[in-house]
């Protein structure tokens, strides 16, 4: 290659760590995610090994609450909510929009440090003794029973959401006022729809459960009463508080992994997304709506009758969009003509494992089953369909769409489709006897359970064995093509995207001159027969 | 009986129970036909419209309002039809207990500790007789807790400074799980009981069998004594408070002129939080007892003062 590219420009480590190149800034972002990734799935790999028989074998109880606990932190708030923003997110929406580089690219620089010192922290406060409160720092338990590290847990949380609300302002920023010319609204991706509505989300929702972890830093640092009844406080408050912030939170974690798959299925369709308006607004009415529905945590904990009934109206009614985004991803399909790319693979195995986490959600919404069901392994592997079976396969799907152009590298495409496979198979072997457990009344957080709950429990184990495996995969495939691969052509899936039509890897500024936009998006060749991955 | 049919899954065994497990198989089908048809639909255009295959791609479908708003709108009459059924069976399980048989629970770090009215305590265990409904008292004495039958499909979280009443009723005798549902610390996972529900005799057996104790009533008579709230509202006193002999169930006038129906949650407020809800034409000069009670101590000075009106607990 003899043109320099953003990759070529300069080897140092200055030039790396003081990057403005919103490129440059997601590869930081993605080697930081993938630290965190395995550390969160290191944590789940040793509860599922103690969960293998009903009695403690591997670990203490205490040790187990700071296992969960940690695979929730981690897992959350330094994989989920960043993956497809800052990473696929940072390094194509510029690419996508025509534009040289975010709108604040500084800004982007400062959110990965501060996402990092977080990121840090909370590392600190896992390594120096743990944190037992669970992810949701319940209170009044975090504030004046747990003897763990929780203010700092909490800290490294609150210092990393100052992260995602610069990012999202960052993209809001950017969406409006950078697009190419010709590039107006209704002929964006609609992957760009659905970061632009979960910007909206990051900016609006981070900043309560900031004010709600400095609540609980000010309960237990001074003993004022806000949570705890004792000294005349409200513990229904905290979980008001925290759900007005963690439910919405749900939605960015999902909606940027909906807008990777329109990207897919469109491709590997050569179909123009079925519904484009629809799915676009619908990402903004999930955004919006999301906002209302936090009460369906609260359905047996003793708020008003008639608050539940509310909030299980809303919670039915923000079902909706998901609902349409799936019946379109559907039509697209129809009368298209379908490649099974390995991002393909991914993009089918998100819509089985997203309609499955979205029908059993409607499950938990129902307010009667809700009562057996909530705090069990039902809301366990409801919630693990959507974050891990959707999200997590969106991340790994787009990664896969994107890596030629992110790397300038092609995969090798058997070893992808193996492990995409690998991945359905043992998602659902972990996952799919968790609703059975649930169903059967096994609360969630259980270190030791009744003998009863164990053959669920061993297959569980057993796919989360598979599971692991496969996530390692491709650490191995998508390394080594990192470094040996094949070179990759600017356009290997002969796709319309602006981002293809600059090498591959792009350029320091991403364009040698300004595009132009005159159509509306996906208009695909449905000629396209290369397999250039069969590297 | 359809209930066999669910796979994996054990029939409740209460009358609510058989609503809840309804609507679980209305759900269960509900989703098999959505999820059959949208993997049908899936596959076939795969196979069908899979590259090379050369199957007819023209006429294609043109987007249009209509298939939108058509999926749309039979999504959204599903989604209503179920979230009524889930609501109303959701208020028949929680609706307002009848004043019945009641059992108090204490949960705390980490136990259930039960107390029946006649005084007989249990520890992790609930006796309770079948064919009856029994309303449960709930009290948390540190973290939030909650109580979980799955055997008959209910829950409620026990949270701390509040009383949450539930009502029980089991078919069958047996014995079945009781779990602690909301993470509560180390001993979550052990804080875990058993619900022993007995033929009617046998349950009366069962309780004179226990070690004999004096009924919560006279306990929380003596403790009404030795807190010295006799001083005041046993009426020969020179400080004039409201008197106690048959309020339990009746309504309260408040100072601020609301009314108050004088229940266990009210009683329990008026110790701890005297001067939140001052009845009318009383000055406000009670001191709070917050702190100085434990909520077992409560909970017999609450039976005491229902048994002045009459009450059997």
């Amino acid at each position: 290659m003899s043109e320099t590219n953003y990759l070529t420009t300069d080897y140092t480590l200055r030039s790396w760590f003081l990057t403005t190149d919103h490129k440059r800034i997601a590869i930081l972002y993605f080697a930081s995610l993938i630290f965190f990734f395995f550390i969160g799935g290191a944590a789940a790999t040793a509860m599922r090994i103690e969960l293998a028989t009903p009695q403690a074998d591997l670990v203490s109880s205490d040790a187990y609450n700071r296992l969960f606990t940690m695979h929730g932190i981690i897992m959350v708030w330094f994989f989920l909510i960043p993956s497809i923003p800052n990473t696929l997110g940072n390094f194509i929406v510029p690419l996508m929009i025509g534009a040289r580089d975010l709108a604040f690219p500084r800004l982007n620089l400062m959110s990965w440090y501060i996402f990092m010192l977080g990121g840090s922290t909370t590392l600190f406060a896992i390594f120096a003794g743990g944190i037992d409160t669970g992810w949701t720092f319940y209170t009044p338990f975090s504030t004046l029973y747990s003897n763990s590290y929780v203010i700092v847990a909490a800290a490294g949380v609150f210092i990393a959401g100052f992260s995602s609300i610069l990012t999202g302002l960052n993209f809001i920023v950017t969406i409006h006022r950078l697009r190419a010319p010709g590039l107006t609204w209704y002929r964006l991706p609609l992957f760009l729809w659905s970061l632009y509505a979960t910007s909206v989300i990051l900016v609006l929702a981070t900043p309560v459960l900031a004010i709600t972890l400095l609540l609980m830093a000010t309960e237990r640092f001074f003993g004022v009463g806000i949570f705890d009844p004792r000294i005349g406080g409200d513990p229904l408050l905290f979980q008001h508080l925290f759900w007005f912030y963690s439910h919405p939170a749900v939605y960015i974690m999902i909606l940027p992994g909906m807008g990777v798959i329109n990207e897919l299925v469109s491709c590997f369709s050569r179909k123009q997304v079925f519904g484009y308006k629809f799915v676009a607004w619908c990402s903004l009415a999930i955004a919006a709506v999301g906002f209302l529905v936090w009460g369906h945590h609260m359905f047996v904990s003793g708020q008003s009758l008639v608050a539940s009934l509310v909030f299980s109206f809303m919670s039915f009614i923000v079902a909706v969009p998901s609902a349409i985004k799936v019946f379109n991803w559907t039509a697209t399909l129809h009368k298209g003509s379908i490649h099974f790319d390995a991002p393909m693979l991914y993009a089918l195995a998100f819509i089985g494992l997203f309609t499955i986490g979205g029908l059993t959600g409607l499950f938990l919404a129902c307010l009667a089953f809700d009562v057996h069901a909530t705090d069990t392994y039902f809301v366990v592997a409801h919630f693990h369909y959507i974050m891990v079976g959707g999200m997590v396969t969106a991340y790994f799907g787009g990664l896969h769409y994107w890596w030629p152009k992110i790397t300038g590298r092609l995969y090798s495409e058997y070893w992808a489709r193996t492990a995409a496979v690998l991945i359905f198979f043992g998602f659902n072997l972990t996952f799919f006897p968790q609703f059975i457990l649930g169903a059967e009344g096994m609360p969630r957080r259980y270190h030791v359970y009744p003998p009863e709950f164990q053959v669920w429990n061993v297959l569980s184990s057993g796919g989360a064995a598979i599971l692991a495996v496969a996530y390692l995969m491709p650490l191995f495939y998508l390394g080594y093509s990192a470094f040996f691969g094949k070179r990759a052509p600017a356009n290997p899936w002969d796709a319309p995207g602006l981002e293809w039509q600059t090498s591959s890897p792009p350029p320091e500024f991403n364009f040698t001159t300004q595009p132009l936009v005159t159509r509306a998006p996906y208009q695909y060749n449905e000629a396209f027969e290369a397999k250039p991955q069969n590297a | 009986m359809w209930r066999q049919w669910i796979p994996f899954w054990q029939p409740g065994l209460s009358p609510h129970s058989g609503d809840v497990d309804l609507l679980f198989a209305g759900l269960l089908i509900a989703s098999a036909l959505v999820l059959a048809l949208l993997f049908f639909l899936v596959a076939l255009f795969c196979a069908r419209y899979r590259a090379g295959n050369p199957a007819d791609r023209s006429h294609r479908v043109k987007k249009s309002w209509h298939w939108e708003v058509s999926w749309t709108s039979a999504s959204f009459v599903c989604f209503l039809g179920l979230f009524v059924w889930g609501a109303s069976v959701y208020f028949q399980i929680y609706r307002t207990p009848a004043d019945e048989h009641d059992i108090f629970v204490v949960a705390k770090q980490w136990m259930w500790k039960t107390q029946h009215p006649g005084g007989q305590s249990e520890i992790d265990a609930l006796h309770i007789p079948v064919g009856r409904p029994v309303r449960l008292v709930m009290a948390s004495q540190d973290v939030i807790h909650s109580f979980f039958i799955p055997a008959l499909r209910l829950k409620h979280d026990v949270v701390p400074g509040r009383y949450q009443a539930l009502e029980i009723e089991v078919d069958k005798p047996g014995h079945y799980h009781l779990f602690c549902a909301e993470y509560c610390g180390t001993d979550h996972s052990r804080m875990i009981g058993e619900i022993v529900a007995m033929e009617p005799a046998d349950f009366s057996r069962w309780l004179t069998e226990q070690a004999p104790s004096s009924p919560l009533a006279s306990e929380g008579g003596q403790l009404f004594r030795e807190l010295g709230c006799s001083g005041c509202h046993g009426g020969r006193g020179a400080i004039r408070a409201p008197p106690l002999d048959g309020l339990y169930g009746k309504p309260v006038p408040l100072s601020d002129g609301s009314t108050v129906i004088a229940d266990d949650r009210y009683i329990r407020d008026s110790i701890l939080m005297p001067r939140s809800q001052v009845v009318a034409s009383y000055e406000p000069l009670m001191p709070s007892f917050e702190g100085k009670v434990s909520e077992e101590q409560l909970l017999r000075l609450v039976a005491y003062i229902k048994s002045l009106a009459g009450h059997s607990s």
